[in-house]
């Protein structure tokens, strides 16, 4: 096929049809919901997060309500405490993380010429845990069951099973259920961004908006898994009674406060940074050339990612921390301004060399710009240790952070839907209305943010449901509810805009006159994504390279057609964008919904203590995984190679490094070891607070036998896995197999082998902190072998059943990427159990 | 935005300025320091927003190329990135003394205050030795002289903070922190919990009196001098003992020893009841005792719903001579 095949209209119109026919969605009442073609679920996702903000957002105009006069009764104490605990963490677990993810979704495969993303399927799988989490943990509020601890959940008061009800393990394990998804997403984004790339597009050349999802995506790996580890400890103490925030048995509540704020203050970031991508996108369109200091920002974003993990401790100024910690830390925390500002100066120079056009989004923009700057100067403020003794958990703090999010996050996704709308559904949203809007919010923002400066340095307290009048808050407090109400009327004025939306003419294509790749999109949308996959040689391609769009709508570039009927998109390599593969894209199947409620019952059902239910859905949970690799994953090809255009064949299978599954594989696991390693500074962080560690009276326990036994017995099936992968490639399959099983064999022995250590010795996990978390650092390795028996096993399946030979070994590569990091846990955890007592 | 500051300040004015409660009106040396670094801190916050808003209105409005490629990245360069680091250094550097904490001697005097859901347990410890003094819900102080606080936590984490006076200083279970200050104004103060920690946090606060060292003498040889009530069996006392308060109340010089709930020695002399919250009169003590949830939910203390009006305003009066 050469360029000037496609010149004939006839093959072109037959392209069309078949990809049309492959593309096409499912329809039916059900089945319709079996999509998973990122357009479509990620509009669901949209949706979704949207309604999620607009509940949160309800309950904050009830709480603002209360606190317009002193001494009000309008809600009691305790539906109040309901009300922020679920305020805070509905915003943050199921808008803003969700939003971001949401966003990628639709935009990732529209900025990257890719037809959709590497795994369909995942990304379905995360919308269904994502519905069902939320619905979870925001309906429980009808039931007053909520949780009232605060979105940060400090124990004990969450802890202690006399203190607080069911809403502690609502909080606890339905957001942990969203944390899996949000997981789950970033790995997808990850991936998608590392190799779904078109060929020709280096790194260097990538949106700016991939730079960020990239950035973002990692720091999500990152983050919340201490969370996931902490969610564990956590429930652990609530459901088993395992002290490790109980200071009268060896616990610490500080042990949670450091989890937390290793995520809490990543977190911040993970939802503002999307914002900066999103005015990355648009100041260029509206300035009419390209971005001014691509290179600083990329650096300034992946360095405001490295900061923000080293600064959590500014959450933590007024514990009484030693005050060198404390100087430290408040100069990384002053440090992180830096690379904001320089984001930010980016956008100026980029509108000054420009011809600005003034618009809508760039309303939006400008007036988030002007908040989030206020935002960031108040965080400088508060980075300052001594001012942050005064300052911390008052009013001060609640204008801060919303000063921050909401010119970080909030009126920047406005922004971003009225630059966006008509990519997404081809109509434009009404300017005059989003004006409206925008004003409406901007005065209602700093209306209520902005008296709460003062009312926290006048003393006001934060999470309180009621304030005496004799403090004199009432006028200030009455200016925030007003404004309040003016901002809810502003996001009802946005939400009749949205709903008038659908009466509309269409736009025409490409409205704003936008340089990057997603403005490919035509306002008639196909189901196919894009309809041929470009050569990138420019930043904006739609700007620089010539006849560009024609040429992409004529089919002259890569993969214009889907001869054998399936769904397919191009794998390049990670750094420079070399074509490497075609892969075939997982297709509308019902496995993600099921997988998603039987995980989600696990959560939902151990909530309720209904143990032997939950047990079923996670035995259910693993049929669906296994169930969905199976007939989903690794498929042997047809035939060896496929031609895309223009001379080039590439390979239909590939595996190891290069193929996405082992980059997925690999970037879960990074973020398991990451949750480990929350278990890990667990005892540690426990030896640290005591003199003796373990205590004298229980120090004999595990020994060092057993953990050494099961050690040797992990690094056996590690090896016995590496052996097979060698021997399978040479062609050796009966041999691999054979290792195969000697390492399902060391695997469960080494099961029986952990356990024996804390078993052997009788240490109760009820009695002290060291018993528990060695338990618990045992129980997660142990797991851990379970599950490396089950995927060796897996291998030698897929081997029986000649679902894989030694030209097609992605199921024992990626096999093998989980045992590397199996046998780094084994080794860490049994060393630290079996031999720091005889050290310490 | 301009017109809204007016705005706000004149609704702070309006609503009536707080002097009990609040960062901005000090009266101990802590406090003050962080006022002033406050108040450099916004002068500085104001300035850098203008200018970013005037850069900003000017970046907007040029005309096209009025800044080329090589001048933009220079603008990036210096007031993007070096000018923020000058500035953020030199604030750490202004910044790093106050962090340093107050020095205290072994002759100071130690009052250690306990959070408990939902008031404060206080117990003046006196440099010179004895037993320590127990009170709850009221700290008195001296003008003029370092003051230790010890502060702790038994059930949950709360957080110790007089906004007047200084910063605030977590109470977490298992740990004891130490907050040094000095007041330097006489007069009546309040301080809250500042760390969420249950249903009634909104209400957990305390009075703060803070005394000319003189006077602060006398108050704390007095209150040591263990003087018992007179032992006249009033009706208010008679139904204290038949109730069986003295279970969680202790009240000096009587048999009542019970240390779960506040000290009651001199709790006429308090100023609010309740931790905090209400004015100290026989009304509000009858009333507190008959159905503390209704004041303060989640509270401790059991309801006596059976006691009479009369009954409950009868052990209020009584505790209220207690002096």
């Amino acid at each position: 096929m050469s360029l000037h095949d496609q010149d004939d209209p006839a093959l072109r119109a037959a392209q069309e049809e078949r990809l049309r026919a492959v593309w096409k969605p499912p329809s039916g009442l059900f089945l319709r919901w079996t999509d998973c073609n990122n357009d479509r679920v990620g509009v669901w996702y949209v949706l979704t997060a949207f309604a999620f903000m607009l509940f949160a957002g309800v309950l904050a105009l009830i709480m603002r309500t209360q606190l317009a006069v002193p001494d009000n009764d309008l809600v009691s104490a305790g539906t109040f405490n309901q009300l922020f605990t679920l305020h805070g963490s509905m915003m943050m677990f199921l808008f803003a993380v969700p939003m971001f993810e949401a966003v990628s979704i639709i935009l990732l495969p529209q900025l990257l010429g890719a037809r959709d993303l590497p795994f369909p399927r995942l990304s379905a799988f995360g919308y269904w845990s994502f519905l069902l989490g939320g619905v979870f943990v925001g309906g429980s509020i009808f039931f007053n069951a909520a949780p009232d601890g605060g979105w940060f959940m400090y124990p004990p008061l969450t802890t202690r099973t006399d203190l607080s009800g069911l809403g502690a393990d609502i909080w606890m394990l339905g957001l942990s259920f969203i944390e899996v998804s949000s997981v789950a997403a970033a790995v997808e984004l990850i991936v998608g961004v590392l190799k779904c790339r078109p060929p020709g597009m280096r790194l260097n050349l990538m949106p700016l908006y991939a730079w960020y999802m990239l950035v973002v995506a990692v720091m999500i790996l990152f983050a919340f898994p201490p969370l996931i580890a902490g969610d564990i400890l956590f429930e652990m103490e609530r459901l088993l009674n395992w002290p490790f925030f109980d200071a009268s048995r060896g616990g610490d509540p500080l042990l949670w406060q450091h989890l937390f704020w290793i995520f809490g203050h990543p977190e911040v970031y993970i939802v503002f940074l999307p914002s900066i991508a999103l005015f990355a996108m648009l100041v260029p369109t509206f300035s009419n050339r390209h971005l001014l200091g691509y290179p600083w920002i990329v650096l300034a974003a992946v360095g405001t990612a490295f900061l923000s993990f080293g600064l959590w401790v500014h959450h933590m100024f007024t514990t009484g921390l030693p005050k060198i910690s404390l100087a430290f830390f408040s100069a990384a925390s002053e440090a992180v301004a830096i690379p904001t500002a320089v984001q930010i100066f980016v956008f100026i120079a980029t509108l000054w060399a420009g011809r600005v056009t003034w618009s809508t989004p760039l309303l939006y923009a400008t007036g988030s710009l002007a908040i989030f700057v206020i935002g960031g100067l108040t965080g400088v403020m508060v980075a300052v240790a001594p001012f942050d003794w005064q300052a911390h958990d008052t009013y001060f703090i609640v204008a801060h952070l919303h000063y921050v999010l909401i010119g970080g996050t909030l009126l920047p996704l406005f922004a971003g839907l009225y630059y966006y709308w008509p990519l997404i559904t081809g109509k434009r949203l009404s300017d005059r209305l989003g004006r409206i809007a925008f004003w409406m919010l901007f005065v209602g923002a700093n209306l209520t943010f902005f008296p709460m400066h003062f009312s926290g340095l006048m003393g006001m307290p934060r999470r309180v449901f009621t304030y005496p009048e004799e403090l004199g808050l009432g006028g200030l407090n009455m200016a925030s509810t007003l404004g309040a109400w003016l901002f809810a009327a502003g996001v009802a004025v946005i939400c009749v805009d949205l709903c008038l939306s659908p009466r509309r003419a269409k736009a025409q294509r490409n409205p704003w006159g936008a340089g990057t790749l997603e403005w490919l999109a035509h306002p008639d949308d196909e189901d196919w994504g894009i309809r041929s996959i470009p050569l990138i040689e420019s930043r904006y391609p739609i700007w620089d390279q010539k006849d560009f769009v024609q040429k992409v709508d004529e089919g002259r570039f890569f993969l214009p057609d889907a001869e054998e009927g399936r769904r397919e998109t191009i794998v390049t390599t990670v750094l420079d964008a070399r074509p490497l593969a075609v892969i075939r894209l997982g297709t509308p199947s019902v496995i993600p919904i099921l997988t998603a409620l039987s995980l989600g019952g696990v959560f939902i059902l151990t909530t309720y203590h209904l143990y032997w239910a939950a047990l079923v859905c996670a035995v259910a949970t693993l049929a669906c995984a296994i169930w969905w690799l199976w007939t989903g994953t690794a498929e042997i090809p047809e035939k060896p190679c496929k031609p895309i255009g223009h001379g080039i064949e590439l390979p239909l299978y590939i595996s190891g490094p290069a193929a996405p599954g082992w980059w997925a594989m690999f970037i879960t696991m990074m973020a398991d070891a990451t949750a480990f390693s929350g278990l890990v500074f667990g005892y540690y962080f426990f030896w640290t607070r005591h003199a003796d560690f373990p205590p004298m009276a229980m120090a004999d326990g595990p020994g060092m036998y057993w953990p050494m036994v099961a050690l040797v017995l992990g690094v056996a099936s590690w090896l016995a896995t590496i052996a097979a992968l060698e021997v399978h490639a040479r062609g050796d399959v009966g041999i691999a197999r054979l290792l195969l099983m000697l390492g399902i064999a060391t695997s469960l022995a080494g099961i029986a082998a952990g356990l024996a250590g804390p078993w052997t010795h009788g240490m109760d996990p009820e009695n002290h902190s060291y018993p528990a978390i060695v338990w618990t650092l045992t129980v997660w390795t142990v797991a851990h072998a379970g599950i490396a028996a089950i995927m060796q096993s897996y291998a030698l399946a897929r081997s029986i059943a000649r679902r894989m030979d030694p030209q097609h070994d992605a199921d024992i590569r990626n096999v093998t990427v989980y045992m590397h990091f199996f046998a780094l846990t084994a080794i860490v955890a049994y060393a630290t159990i079996g031999l720091f007592p005889s050290l310490s | 935005m301009a017109r809204a500051c007016i705005l706000i300040f004149a609704l702070a004015c309006l609503s009536g300025c707080n002097a009990q409660q609040s960062t901005l009106s000090v009266f101990g040396a802590d406090a003050r320091e962080i006022r002033q670094i406050a108040i450099v801190l916004t002068v500085g916050a104001v300035v850098i927003f203008a200018i970013t808003a005037l850069l900003y209105i000017r970046a907007v409005r040029a005309p096209e190329e009025s800044l080329n490629h090589h001048q933009g990245m220079r603008m990036i360069l210096w007031v993007g990135a070096i000018g923020p680091t000058l500035i953020l250094t030199a604030l750490l550097l202004y910044a790093l003394p106050a962090m340093r904490p107050r020095p205290a001697s072994p002759a100071d005097l130690v009052i250690r205050v306990e959070g408990e859901q939902f008031w404060w347990r206080v117990a003046y410890q006196p440099p010179n030795g004895g037993a320590p003094l127990p009170s709850a819900n009221e700290i008195r102080l001296p003008v003029g002289r370092t003051v230790v606080f010890e502060l702790a936590a038994t059930d949950v984490i709360h957080s110790f903070w007089i906004p007047g006076l200084g910063g605030k200083m977590d109470m977490i279970p298992g740990r004891t922190n130490r907050l040094v200050v000095k007041a330097e104004k006489a007069g009546r103060y309040r301080g809250v919990c500042a760390e969420f920690c249950g249903l009634s946090h909104a209400l957990m606060a305390f009075d703060v009196v803070a005394m000319e060292p003189a006077a602060f003498d006398t108050w704390l040889a007095d209150a040591r001098a263990i003087v018992p009530p007179p032992a006249i069996a009033t009706p208010g006392r008679t139904l204290f003992d038949a109730q069986g308060c003295g279970a969680c109340h202790t009240i000096t010089g009587t048999p009542h020893a019970g240390i779960i709930g506040p000290d009651l020695s001199r709790f006429g002399e308090r100023l609010t009841l309740g931790a905090g919250i209400l004015p100290l009169t026989t009304e509000n003590i009858a009333a507190f005792i008959r159905a503390p949830h209704q004041t303060k939910p989640g509270v401790r203390m059991p309801a006596y719903p059976q006691l009479s009006d009369e009954d409950a305003r009868a052990i209020a009066h009584y505790l209220k001579g207690l002096r």
